[in-house]
């Protein structure tokens, strides 16, 4: 593949600008791209945005719209084929595995997944799992033992749990465990995929709190889900995926409340609320014909 | 030995075949909606399909109830939602229902009825036919009731087979329709997939496409819209209102979305530690509510939901 796609889209601007208002990520341009190469599609397309600092971002978008793969680009895990993703200030786009290790090890970006099982090591308890980033870190085990027990308390959960395994765990527990694994280095940036999505009402609801907590800390988040009232309820910004591209991005207020792209407008009226029916078929399939095909 | 059984199997089948047959006319339809009740005989009120008078579970284990008793009566075409935390009781209440508490949860009080006949002491062969064919499910994790092994048009079509007695060839035929009827884009194509072909919005569907290829006259839905992007969730609220009134299919609704609740259901029960707290219509406890508990999970649901940023006129 030639090498003047990387190119693609506006240069990053983090040269001059101050570094209090720097974003904490920028991403510019990006693509994504999968399958062999002659049936090669776009997974993400031109896909912009940036996130402030202590700002929460809300990606929508449904079910193969290129959320997760967004998610995953950003944390390194997919590779792009063309733009740029800048952490912190730091252009990560071609970073390979060990630079990746450094930027966590600096605490820059961590993640939440939907299944807490797949972030947490089924063998480590509690106490274990928390500790374990600090202690690679270099971080004394008093110190360490001191900050597992402070973030237990920040994601509500009492000091009784800190000997058991996840298997032991209540699901709702069990995703506050890996929210609070993912604080203890104190990124200023989490990434967040579906991460009240296998929840209960009430365990919902909580970690939504604590994620708000977080953000009037100062903590960057952006928070992915299909749950549109989820992401209504956190969001400052929300941004639309539909089909790999970003069609709609403004505060959470005007795109919930005053959809402008027909496909935010199909999203946000499939939804009933406690006073209102979604919009019927018809309305559905009128909304669907304004799409690109 | 028991009479009741037999008539189950065979008398109230027909009689159900001949109602269905029945209400399939617009007429008949169209008569049972300006009456205000699912379709059911001109005289009286419809008799209930499903009726817990009561119903208490304990866990023989432990020696201690866990559901305190709940009473609930579901008529052709009416639907009740059951809102309240995890481990509220929802779900077991839905699997006594069903004739399914796992061990060691029993019923400990109280009775359930299916068309008119109490469920205790049915036999597990009575059971068989009862469940897919007069009662069925949908739950939240759809991989786990399918078998990973087998192309899902065969497994629908075993369904079909096996309760409704069809050859093969028309149960696959059936099987491709269902499938098109939960609103599955490419039908045939799915129905020639493995279970890990498909996305988790994609194998609710199939579940739902299962749950109702007999026919069943109960549906209880058990957070089966929850993880499904809202879209799709819109097609199977349709699909299920549709099903309500052509069939008059009864729905036992779960779900920790108020929203749905209040867009499917007539009645809503709020369950919380096994007791339920308020009971009454979906708009009287859903807008009016009288107990504190009802109120906090109102407030949560428009604290963090769509309610936040929409209001009546601007959906309007």
């Amino acid at each position: 593949m030639s090498n003047d796609t990387a190119g693609f889209g506006p240069a990053p601007e983090t040269t001059g600008s101050e570094p209090a208002t720097r974003p904490v990520l920028e991403v510019r341009g990006l693509e994504v791209r999968y399958g062999p190469r002659r049936r090669r599609r776009h997974a993400l397309r031109g896909v912009s945005l940036s996130v402030a600092p202590g700002e929460t971002v809300g990606i929508i978008g449904e079910t193969g719209s290129g959320k997760s793969t967004l998610a995953r680009a950003v944390l390194g895990l997919v590779r792009a084929s063309a733009g740029s993703v800048v952490l912190d200030g730091e252009d990560v786009t071609a970073h390979g595995g060990r630079q990746w290790r450094a930027l966590r090890r600096r605490g820059v970006v961590q993640y939440v997944f939907q299944d807490p099982l797949r972030s947490l090591d089924p063998d480590l308890t509690v106490e274990a799992s928390l500790g374990e980033p600090l202690l690679v870190r270099g971080v004394s085990r008093a110190e360490t033992a001191r900050r597992v027990r402070a973030f237990l308390a920040r994601v509500h959960l009492t000091e009784d749990l800190l000997g058991r395994l996840p298997g032991e765990l209540s699901g709702g527990q069990r995703q506050r465990v890996a929210v609070a694994r993912a604080l203890v280095t104190e990124p200023r940036l989490v990434i967040l995929d579906e991460p009240v999505s296998a929840l209960d009402a009430a365990n919902r609801v909580q970690i939504l709190r604590i994620l708000e907590e977080l953000r009037d800390d100062g903590v960057s988040l952006v928070f992915i889900s299909h749950d549109l009232g989820s992401v209504a309820g956190i969001a400052d910004r929300i941004a639309v995926l539909y089909r790999g591209e970003l069609v709609e991005t403004g505060a959470a207020r005007e795109v919930i409340g005053r959809p402008r792209h027909p496909y935010t407008r199909l999203l946000v009226r499939s939804a009933p609320t406690l006073r209102s029916a979604p919009a019927d078929r018809a309305e559905r399939a009128a909304l669907r014909a304004l799409l690109p095909a | 030995m028991p009479p009741l059984s037999e008539k189950l199997l065979t008398g109230t089948a027909k009689a159900e075949r001949a109602e269905r047959a029945q209400e399939k006319t617009p007429k008949a339809t169209e008569a049972a909606r300006t009456a205000g009740a699912g379709p059911a005989s001109p005289s009286g009120p419809p008799s209930p399909v499903l009726a817990l008078r009561d119903v208490r579970i304990g866990d023989r284990a432990g020696g201690r109830e866990i559901v305190h008793g709940v009473s609930l009566t579901l008529t052709p075409g009416s639907a009740v939602g059951i809102v309240g935390e995890s481990g509220s009781g929802k779900t077991l209440t839905c699997r006594a229902a069903l004739g399914i508490l796992p061990a060691p949860f029993e019923v400990t009080g109280g009775s359930v009825e299916i068309d008119g006949h109490d469920i205790a002491g049915l036999f597990p062969a009575r059971w068989t036919d009862l469940r897919g064919a007069t009662i069925s499910a949908v739950f939240q994790d759809p991989a786990s009731y399918l078998n990973p092994s087998i192309r899902v048009g065969a497994q629908i079509a075993e369904v079909v087979r096996v309760k409704q007695g069809r050859s093969r060839r028309a149960a696959r035929r059936r099987a491709v329709e269902l499938l098109r009827s939960v609103q599955l884009r490419d039908p045939e194509l799915v129905s020639s997939q493995y279970p890990h072909e498909l996305s988790g919005g994609m194998l609710q569907r199939v579940l739902i496409a299962v749950a109702i290829a007999a026919g069943p006259r109960i549906l209880i839905a058990d957070e089966a819209t929850t993880a499904l992007d809202v879209t799709v969730q819109a097609e199977i609220l349709d699909l299920l209102a549709d099903l309500r009134e052509r069939t008059g299919l009864a729905l036992v609704v779960v779900s920790h979305d108020l929203a749905v609740v209040a867009q499917l259901c007539d009645e809503v029960l709020v369950m919380r530690h096994g007791e339920v707290v308020e009971q009454g219509s979906a708009e009287d406890v859903l807008h009016h509510p009288r107990h504190e508990y009802t109120r906090l999970l109102i407030a949560e649901h428009e604290q963090y939901g769509l309610e936040k940023f929409r209001t009546p006129e601007e959906d309007a």
